[in-house]
């Protein structure tokens, strides 16, 4: 029996307003990001312009800054804000008991 | 018991644990549904009274007696027949004989039994834990043990920087102690407050003379027979002779657990406050109902209405809270309530007031409020927080519902501009110089028509900044049409009304030491900033505090964080230092084992004499760097806002027409220069002679050496638009060459606009000002040159290093690796 979450660590290994990236085998990384207030999202470490490591911006309110073009894309909804249309895999995230777990089917699905 | 029945009680018997909040408050609502259905018994295992917890913090800070705090003293216990038995706790029960068993032994049997436990306090498994002095803060004998440790004074700690430990820091703060808190997370009450909030907080308690240590991790409490101290994980050793825990809570469920009760984090519950026994109830903070515990009262009140509607047969019952808080300490209102974590659909609405110290955040989405956080203005939470739990409809009053509900529902006035005209003539617009309304129309009334002249003339926004926009809508309200509503000097980014001149000016003038300082009081419209003004205000303050300035890792760009350049792909490139553009085969040697154990697809000389190594993952780079460490060869900063190359030609040594030795020069200056951080990349080079093989023209700073000595220029560009160098002046010898260079760069570091070259930068502010600065004004070459040396031994570590060693680890490596055990049926 698989569980549904994957436990992926401690929500502090996460810097404030910085990402960690999680590898699947085979497939793409997931990024997983915590904001200034706390709160954990995970998208897939893909921008939706040209692929850029989404989990190299800077992470600012709840989205993040693509490296390589600057787009803004929205932690939660993985959508690109303002002008740009581009949408990125999300990952479902719960944090519990200071825990890290994400949405294994979604993990895979955004990874393949 | 006090009060005796005279003839035997037939009524069911309701038995509670616990004498809390929660027990007492299910006990009154059922009493007020129907005071005749149960027979009550209450077991406490205080040996108290009913009282009022959250009451506990004025009571320690000398604010209440405990008499003050009782919420149901004896006389109502008597009076509604309810049988307590104080300072005897429940350890067992027996669900199949329906009876529980207390401490003393005494047994009593119940037809129904409410659990209403609350919580343990969590207790961090330190060496140390067990000592006398250190101690929870969540009863009266608490507060008690507080209050004799106070009376002989001396040092406390408080571990945790929540809600608790802040009002335990402050309580004995009040009672004379010194007090260190201790705190894990950046920024206090992080789950409450965001960084802005956060920030003020532990600025106004380090006002008041309390040690905030955040980011600090407890490794243990020394002491012998009683606690002496707390050694924290860096070492650090703060002696006290009190040790206030306060780090979390915990349903305590040991005695449910015991009892076979389906527990999750909680005893669960359904919408009715039924355990997994249909004879078994439980309420309060010990429960856990939908996923969710909570850890506040407001709760606890929901609950306690369904419990008793459920136990009157009514049915209505519990759909979950929204919570809020607020922080119980004199003269620092803090509030905050639902989720103010932001993200893609949500608009934060920010308004910060520096001149009184206030922050207010209002999240929305779909125009709904979905969060807030307050500080230093405390009395719209009520307000907020209704329309949050209400979901009301804000779109009508969004542009005023920051300024609270006073003014946003003040007038009918639907538009800030008609609230803002509203306003008397002698209502102040600007706090920092008492500049009223009348003031201002009158300023803008004698041809003041943008925001800098009313700025240059009658002072309004002219400080803090942060009625800006008051001003702005006056000029709007004034001119009507003829306001344009543009202003002149473009601002820094879409979070500030002020020009990067502006801020930096502000950041020196008030010694500003950090990020979130510098957005409080220069009002920032964004909770915490955005990808363009973070990375140019950590660059200010790193300018402006040399040595002392703690850098913002993540208001780096990644090249800078990474120390490589991030390319298409995602892999990176590295780009090893060779002084003058010089090397060796040591180097090479070096260069080349990397290129083939990384399998580093190219290798390529850069524009600026260097060899650039490509298609290096980032988990690699620390590896990689370590390997060129070890050949001697440190981080090129290929990839930052600071000194790339300095580029030189062969000079005298070898070439037949070289009248200096402009190699030499040129590592010399590089040794000066390196590891220096500027507003944008900047580039040196020297030429031998005037034929200017390392073209020296099209650089930032150029050197070309001629027979009698060295000549100067600065400015030049080869980037997307090509720009020759401005001759700055000619020195003799090499000594002054590297001084003029050094004092240039730091008049561009000071002065420049972050992402600005020097290019852009002197043809904004003309090179004659450049020529004033350096080549006429002598001493003022040297302070210039002087700050620069200073700055420069606190950066010239090689950044590659550090991280070889193992610093910043984490951003290198994964957090977690998976591999899917069967991708088909995994990703079906
Ligand atoms: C110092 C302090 C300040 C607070 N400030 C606030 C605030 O400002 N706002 C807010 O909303 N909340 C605040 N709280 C939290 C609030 O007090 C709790 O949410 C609330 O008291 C929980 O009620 P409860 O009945 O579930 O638990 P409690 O009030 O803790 O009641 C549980 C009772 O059960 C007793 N008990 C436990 N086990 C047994 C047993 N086996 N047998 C018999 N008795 C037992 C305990 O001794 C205790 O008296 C504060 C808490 C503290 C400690
Ligand atoms: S700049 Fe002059 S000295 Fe330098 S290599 Fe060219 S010709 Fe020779
Ligand atoms: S790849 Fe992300 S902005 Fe272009």
């Amino acid at each position: 029996m698989i569980g549904e979450w994957l436990d992926i660590g401690w929500v502090d290994e996460i810097p404030v307003r910085g990402s960690r990236t999680v590898q699947v085998t085979g497939g793409g990384d997931i990024a997983v990001f915590r904001t200034g207030d706390g709160k954990v999202f995970a998208l897939a470490d893909r921008c939706p312009h040209k692929g850029g490591r989404l989990s190299q911006g800077i992470v600012h309110g709840g989205a993040v800054a693509c490296p390589l073009h600057n787009w803004r894309i929205a932690l939660d909804t993985g959508e690109a804000l303002g002008e740009d249309k581009g949408c990125t895999p999300v990952i479902p995230v719960k944090v519990s008991g200071g825990r890290v777990l994400l949405c294994r089917t979604a993990t895979m699905k955004a990874a393949a | 018991m006090e009060h005796q029945t005279p003839s035997p009680d037939t009524r069911e018997h309701l038995v509670v644990i616990g004498n809390g909040m929660a027990g007492c408050r299910a006990v009154e609502e059922l009493i007020a549904r129907d005071p005749t259905r149960y027979r009550v018994t209450i077991f406490g295992a205080e040996p108290h009274v009913n009282y009022n917890r959250i009451m506990l913090s004025p009571v320690l800070a000398g604010e209440k007696t405990f008499e003050q705090i009782v919420i149901n003293d004896h006389a109502w216990y008597a009076t509604n027949t309810i049988e307590l038995v104080t300072s005897d706790p429940v350890q067992a029960i027996d669900r199949a004989a329906k009876t529980v068993t207390a401490r003393s032994g005494l047994t009593v049997s119940y037809e129904r039994l409410l659990i209403a436990t609350g919580s343990d306090p969590f207790i961090i498994p330190v060496p140390g834990k067990d000592l006398p002095g250190v101690i929870s803060f969540r009863d009266m004998a608490d507060v008690d043990h507080m209050l004799e440790a106070a009376g002989k004074g001396g040092a406390a700690v408080v571990i945790g920087g929540g809600l608790l430990g802040l009002e335990a820091a402050h309580g004995l703060t009040l009672r004379g102690m010194k007090v260190t808190v201790i705190h894990l997370m950046p920024t206090l009450m992080e789950r409450q407050l965001d960084e802005a909030a956060g920030w003020l907080l532990k600025s106004a308690l380090e006002a008041r003379g309390q040690v905030i240590l955040t980011e600090a991790n407890t490794a243990e409490i020394v002491g012998d027979t009683h606690v002496e101290g707390v050694l924290l994980k860096d070492g650090t050793v703060i002696p006290a002779s009190l040790v206030v825990m306060a780090v979390g809570i915990r349903p305590s469920v040991a005695l449910a657990r015991d009892a076979g009760l389906e527990i999750g984090r909680g005893i669960k519950v359904d919408d009715h406050m039924v355990t997994s026994d249909p004879s078994i109830l439980a309420v309060g903070e010990c429960v856990e109902h939908d996923g969710n515990v909570y850890g506040l009262v407001a709760p606890l009140w929901d609950m306690c209405r369904a419990l008793a509607n459920g136990l009157t047969d009514s049915h209505s019952g519990y759909r979950g809270s929204v919570t809020s808080t607020k922080l119980k300490v004199a003269g620092l209102d803090v509030f905050s309530a639902g989720d103010f974590s932001g993200g893609g659909a949500c608009e934060d609405i920010v308004l910060r007031d520096a001149s009184r110290g206030i922050y207010k955040r209002v999240v929305v989405k779909d125009d709904r409020i979905v969060g807030a956080v307050l500080y230093g203005d405390t009395t719209d939470g009520g307000w907020y927080f209704d329309l949050l739990k209400r979901a009301e409809d804000i779109a009508p009053i969004r542009d005023m519902l920051i300024f609270g509900q006073s003014f946003a529902s003040g007038g009918g006035a639907a538009d800030p501009k008609a609230a803002v005209a509203a306003l008397s003539d002698d209502a102040e617009i600007c706090g920092c110089n008492g500049v009223t309304k009348g003031k201002v129309v009158a300023c803008i009334g004698a041809g003041n028509t943008t925001l800098d002249a009313v700025r240059a003339t009658c002072k309004a926004s002219a400080s803090c900044g942060s009625c800006t926009g008051l001003v702005e809508t006056l000029l709007a309200v004034t001119l009507g049409d003829e306001y344009s509503g543009e202003r002149l000097v473009k601002t820094m980014c879409k979070c500030t009304s002020f020009g990067h001149d502006d801020v930096r000016r502000e950041i020196v003038a008030q010694g500003m030491r950090s990020i979130p300082e510098v957005m409080q009081k220069m009002s920032w419209s964004t909770p915490d900033g955005c990808s363009s003004c973070r990375p140019a205000l950590n660059y200010y303050l790193l300018c402006a505090l040399p040595g002392d300035y703690k850098d913002d890792q993540q208001s780096r760009f990644v090249n800078e964080r990474l120390h490589a350049n991030i390319q298409k792909d995602g892999t990176y490139s590295v780009v090893p230092r060779m002084w003058g553009g010089l090397t060796n085969p040591r180097e090479l040697r070096a260069i080349a084992d990397v290129v083939e154990k990384y399998d580093a697809p190219m290798v390529k000389v850069t524009g600026g004499q260097r060899l650039d190594i490509f298609g290096i993952k980032k988990e690699d780079l620390p590896a990689v760097w370590a390997d060129l460490n070890a050949a001697g060869m440190v981080s090129g900063h290929a990839y930052g806002k600071s000194l790339r190359t300095v580029k030189t030609c062969v000079g005298s040594d070898w070439c037949r027409f070289g009248t200096q030795d402009s190699t030499g020069l040129g590592v010399k200056v590089e040794r000066m220069t390196w590891g220096s951080w500027m507003p944008h990349k900047f580039k040196i080079a020297v030429s031998g002679c005037p034929r200017n093989c390392a073209e020296a023209t099209i650089k930032d700073f150029g050197v070309v050496c001629v027979d009698s000595g060295y000549e100067l220029s600065v400015g030049g560009n080869g980037g997307m638009k090509v720009r020759a160098t401005d001759f700055l002046c000619k020195v003799a010898t090499e000594e002054e060459a590297m001084q003029y260079c050094a004092a240039f760069i730091q008049l561009y570091r000071e002065e420049a606009r972050y992402l600005e070259r020097t290019a852009p930068w002197i043809e904004r502010i003309g090179v004659e000002y450049i020529r004033e600065r350096i080549a006429e004004d002598p001493e003022g070459r040297d302070a210039l040159a002087a700050r620069f040396l200073f700055s420069q031994q606190f950066t010239q570590d090689d950044p590659w290093a550090a991280r070889a060693a193992g610093e910043h680890r984490e951003q290198h490596a994964p957090m977690a690796r998976f591999t899917p055990i069967d991708g088909t049926r995994e990703m079906a």
